[in-house]
């Protein structure tokens, strides 16, 4: 894949830029990462995270309430933002005109957001309106990526459900949001990332012009959320009172993304070996030859790849008929990981991932927003945003023995074991 | 939260400098829209080819209209449409999965009352053998028994958890509200339906009606459109039938009715769902239309969304769009509440449909919004994926990539008096009908006293 003209610097108060132009297409895209997502959260106030992330829309110094979503979408911009385990993103996609007006937004947000009580009251009821709408309302709300972490890990930040807790959410105070800005929402703390139709020299003199007088402020340091693996089997059954079949997730524990990249790697393709396609091993043998489920999916990552630090987690989800047994499913599984375990993939199954990532990796990096978002992460995440464009060869250089070593490490007596149970009252 | 001292709120809010000016938009450049190769081969099929070559890669969209009126067509077709990727006469599943993945390939099938489409991309150097697999799948389709059959025992277990969830509901509910049994309101099929679809009429169904006349297939990406053409003559040229594909029957109008509250034991949130007639885009009303609805609830910063969610906290989502439906349009408004605040968002969306009309968008709101509409066709627009399927909708009903190049023309000249004038014509409170899901225990007293809405 070509790598894009990257360009990086980093201004006096810390604050880190990465410029991707493209002159084929007359719109920018511009997104802000800071390292601070719930794994950071402090216990007592789980969603909080999540919370911050509204209220740093709801106004700035030089913007009212409203003013900017009014300001991006009357230049005929979109943007949205989003709260992730280690980092919270804020993103906008415009034509080219309103470059500035972009930077100008995101500046003055990031200097002096205007956080008020009747905001912070307004935006608890939008944020519970939004876990009723995603979880609370609807069968498998949440599922499997806030009830999952809760069984596989023992320690609060990784345990914890980052959408939050109703109380919680309601004894949220002004004093915790100003101590988190303070704390984590320092321009060191944050990544700038503008990718499209611009002039690289006459960008870089706006990013200075409206981010370098933001202050810089002392960083907490940032701590571990290491912890050790389960030693067994841990399974936990919820009711699902809206549910009409059962379903189960297992979750595994993956190498360090940082430090042990090319092993994380080797998962992103054993996943795509288990379940990418009518040509996989589980959909063949789950879905087609023993008809155990009605659909099976596998994730390296709780949400996709490459969007966390360690302890990140191996996901298999499937719904399957009440007559069939979860523990037929997981037998099942260990069956089809031992086979990877002892002979690995052969190479069509191997060229068969490596083409359909090659592609999506292109396919993503059309879609200017996606491709913003995934610089940024990259850089925020390991320091290089051009891991981004070096993943297909990385990916193609994956071997069998890779996808074996990998298959090996999920172990039935190191995982755990989240069981969905339909409990009557859907219609 | 931390131990490190912080400033408070108030502090954090305000800098010796005080607020500063919002910057001008600089100059715009403007999207330029490739050249369609736009031709229909000896078959009948459309071809429209772009050249895009951001990315090598290449989008395909098989648009094939698929109207019907048999009560059992609902069923047949949606297993028709899950059945089709499962192989063909020379493929089988796995190998067919194989080919595609090896071509960096995926094809996926989708189907509605209205037409049937096969969405796919590819490497675009693969662009030849990927036409070679569409034509395996229109014209020697397996569709196996055993894995129709598996296909048919899937299907009924997810249309069974598509069925608890509340957007299916209401949207099921609305559809039989506004439409009363016309075919269009068979959006999911009912799973016993499913059930009892023998494999014989998927292949009927294939042979009669998954035909090239009337159907449009449109490729998008780093391709040479009149090669790509070629291409398709000769891997698509063998798709042959006397018939035409089926446009589904025209649509009634919908009219203004009662609310009616759908009973969901136990729901914690309400669904609402409204609906108006509208205009399609061939309608010269139509860009005065666009822009009153996006005023109204068509983006965050409309009157709708700055009431009940920044305002009141009523809600995480509330919308307003235009939905596109055969050779017309309708407006759709909704919006999830929690059950405690329902009857109030009900007065709030009524009062903002005749606040519309009463009070029309102001000269700062049109501007506003017709920037926004400008914008967001530039940005849709600027991936293959997303040209593709916005081009694949406008051949759909009849526009094609001129409608692209001449739209912010059209929007630029509407004026605040037409938008005026389309919000009295089509956003009249008694011009809506629709539905309100959630647990009738708790809310059918008080919004049967709001008047307008009929009790389960």
């Amino acid at each position: 894949m070509a790598p894009p003209d990257l360009h990086r610097f980093t201004l006096d108060n810390g604050l880190r830029v990465v410029f991707a132009p493209d002159r084929n297409i007359p719109v920018v895209g511009v997104s802000v990462h800071y390292d601070v997502g719930f794994r950071s959260e402090p216990e007592g106030r789980t969603g909080f995270a999540h919370l911050f992330e509204h209220l740093m829309f709801q106004g700035s110094e030089s913007l009212e309430k409203l003013a900017h979503f009014r300001h991006v979408q009357s230049s005929g911009g979109t943007f949205n933002g989003s709260t992730a385990p280690d980092f919270t993103d804020y993103y906008e996609v415009l034509p080219s005109a309103a470059l500035e007006r972009a930077l100008f937004l995101e500046a003055d947000r990031m200097r002096a957001p205007r956080i008020t009580e009747e905001n912070l009251r307004n935006q608890v009821d939008v944020v519970k309106e939004e876990i009723r709408l995603n979880v609370l309302n609807r069968p498998y709300g949440g599922f499997p990526w806030i009830p999952l972490p809760a069984v596989l890990y023992q320690t609060f930040p990784n345990a914890h459900n980052g959408y939050g807790d109703f109380t919680e959410l309601e004894s949220a105070t002004l004093e915790d949001c100003a101590s988190f800005f303070d704390s984590y929402y320092s321009p060191s703390n944050a990544i700038l990332t503008v990718t499209g139709d611009f002039e690289v020299s006459a960008a870089k003199d706006l990013v200075a012009k409206h981010f370098g007088d933001v202050p810089t402020r002392p960083l907490p340091p940032r701590p571990s959320f290491a912890e050790p693996p389960p030693s067994g089997e841990l399974r936990h059954e919820i009711e699902d009172r809206l549910a009409p079949v059962p379903a189960l997730a297992v979750g595994y524990r993956l190498p360090n993304p940082q430090t042990e990249l090319d092993a994380y790697l080797a998962n992103v393709v054993l996943s795509g070996i288990l379940s990418d396609g009518d040509a996989s091993r589980l959909q063949q043998r789950m879905v087609q030859h023993d008809a155990l489920v009605t659909d099976v999916s596998t994730s390296c990552g709780l949400f996709s790849p490459f969007e966390a630090r360690d302890p990140d987690t191996f996901t298999v989800t499937a719904f399957h008929p009440g007559e069939v047994a979860p523990d037929a499913v997981l037998s099942t599984l260990d069956q089809e990981l031992d086979k990877l375990a002892g002979t690995g993939p052969d190479p069509t199954e191997l060229a068969r991932v490596t083409a359909r990532w090659t592609a999506e990796l292109h396919a993503d990096h059309d879609r200017i927003i996606s491709r913003t978002l995934a610089l940024g992460a990259a850089e925020l995440l390991h320091g290089r945003a051009e891991l981004i464009s070096e993943l297909p060869a990385r990916i193609a250089a994956v071997t069998a023995e890779d996808v074996a070593t990998a298959a090996k490490a999920l172990r039935p007596d190191s995982r755990a074991v989240l069981l969905i149970k339909p409990a009557g009252g859907a219609e | 939260m931390t131990t490190t001292a912080h400033r408070s709120a108030a502090e954090i809010g305000r800098t010796a400098q005080g607020p500063r000016p919002l910057p001008e938009l600089a100059a715009q450049a403007v999207a330029e829209y490739p050249a369609v190769v736009d031709t229909v081969l000896d078959n009948g099929l459309r071809v429209l080819a772009v050249r895009r070559p951001s990315v090598p890669m290449v989008e395909l969209r098989l648009r094939i209209p698929f109207g019907g009126n048999e009560p059992t067509r609902p069923a047949t077709a949606e297993l028709l449409s899950t059945a089709l990727l499962t192989g063909t006469e020379g493929r089988d599943r796995v190998q067919l999965d194989t080919d595609l993945a090896l071509l960096g390939a995926d094809f996926s099938a989708s189907v509605d009352p209205e037409r049937l489409v096969i969405a796919g991309s590819g490497l675009s150097s693969s662009l030849p053998k990927l036409l070679d697999i569409l034509a395996d799948l229109l014209t020697a389709p397996a569709y196996d028994a055993d894995e129709v059959a598996r296909e048919r025992d899937r299907l009924v277990e997810r249309i069974t958890v598509a069925m608890a969830q509340p957007g299916t509901i209401a949207r099921k509910a609305l559809q039989r509200r506004r439409y009363g049994d016309h075919p269009f309101v068979n959006e999911m099929p009912d799973a016993q339906d499913v059930a009892e679809v023998e494999v014989e009429a998927v292949r009927e169904l294939h042979t009669g009606f998954v035909v090239p006349r009337g159907a449009a297939l449109v490729i998008v990406g780093d391709i040479d459109p009149d090669a790509t053409i070629a291409d398709v003559q000769r891997g698509l040229g063998g798709w042959r039938s006397e018939t035409r594909a089926v446009e589904m029957a025209p649509l009634p109008m919908v009219t203004g009715n009662d609310l009616l509250l759908v009973h969901r034991a136990g729901a914690v949130q309400s669904q609402f769902r409204f609906s108006a007639q509208a205009v399609p885009r061939t309608d010269p009303r139509y860009p005065a239309l666009q822009l009153a609805n996006l005023a109204f609830g068509g983006y965050f910063s409309s009157r709708l969304v700055e009431n009940i969610r920044e305002d009141k906290g009523y809600t995480y989502h509330a919308r307003s769009s235009i939905e596109f439906t055969g050779s017309g349009a309708t407006l759709l408004v909704d919006t999830d509440t929690a059950s405690e605040v329902t009857a109030g968002a009900l007065l709030e969306l009524r009062y903002e449909l005749a606040r519309l009309v009463a009070n029309p968008p102001s000269k700062d709101e049109v501007d506003s919004v017709r920037q926004y509409a400008i914008g967001t066709l530039l940005t849709s627009t600027a991936s293959q994926a997303g040209f593709a399927s916005q081009m694949a909708a406008l051949v759909g009903v009849g526009l094609d990539a001129d409608w692209f190049r001449g739209h912010p023309g059209r929007l630029a000249e509407v004026t605040v008096e037409q938008v005026a004038e389309a919000a009295m014509e089509f956003f009249t409170p008694t011009a809506f009908t629709g539905v309100i899901v959630g647990d009738a225990d708790l809310l059918g007293k008080r919004l049967s006293a709001m008047g307008g809405v009929e009790l389960p």
